[in-house]
């Protein structure tokens, strides 16, 4: 993408006061990494609590009589009987029961919810939902009104709570309060993320997102909060084991390769890519975790050998910072994945040994 | 010996004609961030000027470092591969390899040049 055409959220000039180091990132202008540096952003975050930017995500209202059915037929997951202020995520796919995109789903009523779409892929997910609407119902991207702050780790909700009242930070994982005062504004704040910590994310107006942020820096300094950036937003979610769209699922990717089964409701009636799914049953080829044993770091996009035959690639890959340890995930055929066994990766063209394993690297203490 | 500096950010100092002392600068270490891994080569390596003899990696990237001189790896510091974070902590004392049998060097620059040199970038 051409420099011009970069966006800026409404925290660019934040950023720079905080020492952001800005990098060009799925079509916006955002910081890698502060001052800090990467491997203290991350630390922090398992160990107190940090705070990313993420305004570049995208939110579209599906909303009308018929945005349940239509959400049910888009989407893999089952919306049927969501509570109200629920949260659920799900990936998107196309006839070929590849990924179009994965999001979180969020619940307002019976006749409106929202949906957070990965930045990159916006535009193409809109345009997605809106040539497969039907009935009454309409699509809205609302991304251009709406900032997101992602506010994670132990200390998290302690900070949070010299913002907010307590009864205005919603008890439940996965689920939101969608009208809370916060610093004068009406926000959203939801209890997700993507750490593997607890936490929250802040939906609020475009332009109150820069009073916001200062105001929890200063709530969350003297607990250790430190301003992240992409960098650690990476490392933090792959130590956890989250995909990444464009790493661990595409559009060729199904998300039983990926190992997100759960997330596929095979019972709903139907749903776009189920019978391309189900033939595809069972995968020819499945996500499996290496934790790396011999010297260096395997990256995405590295060949991975067993017994000398190459039986797939790494789709992300890592030094975690808080285990202390070498981690990727790698796409490979399935009768291979044996869960222990060693396989080697390719490494700039030395073959490096690992060991295969789940790929939740990091389980929150 | 002063030390001298390569366009490629890597710091030589000449212990004399023909042996030196090669790391990475400060400049290099902080554009690089937190370093966690490093890759280096063994004792006896023909290394060339213009050319990868070893690589650093942060939890983002991997970098190349290149040689600024042709001649061969006498001894390397193998400290760097337990503690890769001494090179964030003191680039000018953690040397990667001692090299000897030196027969040709990169256009090396002076503190002094380097420093403008890196303000330029």
């Amino acid at each position: 993408m051409a420099e011009e055409q970069l966006k800026r959220t409404s925290l660019y000039e934040t950023h720079l006061k905080y020492g952001g180091k800005i990098v060009p990132f799925a079509g916006w202008e955002l910081p890698v990494q502060y001052d800090a540096g990467v491997i203290n952003e991350h630390n922090a975050v398992r160990t107190a609590a940090g705070m990313f930017d993420v305004s570049h995500m995208g939110e579209i209202i599906c909303k009308g009589p018929d945005a349940l059915a239509n959400i049910n037929m888009l989407l893999t997951n089952d919306f049927t009987g969501m509570e109200d202020g629920h949260a659920r995520y799900s990936p998107m796919c196309n006839e070929n029961g590849g990924v179009v995109d994965d999001m979180i789903v969020y619940k307002k009523n019976d006749y409106e919810y929202m949906m957070v779409v990965n930045a990159a892929n916006k535009e193409k997910d809109f345009r997605w939902m809106k040539n497969h609407q039907f009935g009454d119902v309409e699509f809205l991207d609302i991304s251009d009104s709406i900032s997101q702050i992602s506010l994670q780790g132990p200390k998290a909700i302690t900070i949070l709570k010299k913002l907010v009242s307590e009864s205005d930070i919603p008890k439940e994982y996965y689920t939101c309060n969608w009208s809370v005062d916060m610093c004068g504004h009406d926000v959203t704040i939801s209890t997700t993320g993507y750490t593997g910590e607890d936490g929250v994310e802040i939906y609020a107006p475009w332009d109150a997102a820069p009073a916001i942020w200062d105001a929890l820096y200063d709530a969350g300094k003297d607990e250790g909060l430190l301003t992240c950036g992409l960098g650690a937003r990476d490392t933090l979610r792959l130590e956890a084991g989250m995909p990444l769209y464009g790493h661990e699922m595409d559009d060729t990717i199904t998300p039983r390769e990926a190992l997100l089964s759960v997330f596929v409701k095979m019972d709903k009636e139907d749903f776009i890519g189920k019978s391309a799914i189900e033939a595809k049953t069972p995968p020819a080829r499945k996500k499996v975790g290496l934790e790396v044993l011999g010297r260096g770091i395997v990256r995405e996009n590295m060949d991975v050998y067993k017994e000398g035959k190459k039986i797939g690639r790494t789709t992300s890959g890592t030094m975690c910072p808080y285990i202390k340890k070498a981690v990727a995930c790698a796409l490979i055929d399935s009768e291979e994945r044996v869960l222990g066994e060693e396989v080697e990766v390719d490494v700039r063209g030395r073959r490096i040994k690992a060991v295969m394993c789940k790929s939740q690297f990091y389980t929150k203490g | 010996m002063a030390k001298l500096f390569s366009k490629s950010h890597e710091w030589v100092e000449m212990t004399d004609e023909t042996t030196a002392v090669i790391g990475l600068t400060d400049y290099a270490q902080k554009e690089l961030g937190g370093l966690v891994f490093v890759n280096l080569p063994e004792e006896g390596d023909d290394i060339t000027a213009g050319e990868t003899f070893a690589d650093v990696e942060s939890v983002k990237a991997v970098s190349d470092v290149i040689s600024p001189v042709t001649g061969v790896v006498s001894e390397v510091n193998e400290e760097l591969l337990d503690a890769p974070e001494s090179i964030n902590e003191a680039p000018y004392e953690a040397w990667f390899v001692k090299v000897s049998d030196i027969t040709e060097k990169e256009e090396l620059l002076t503190e002094e040049e380097y420093d403008a040199f890196v303000a330029a970038l």
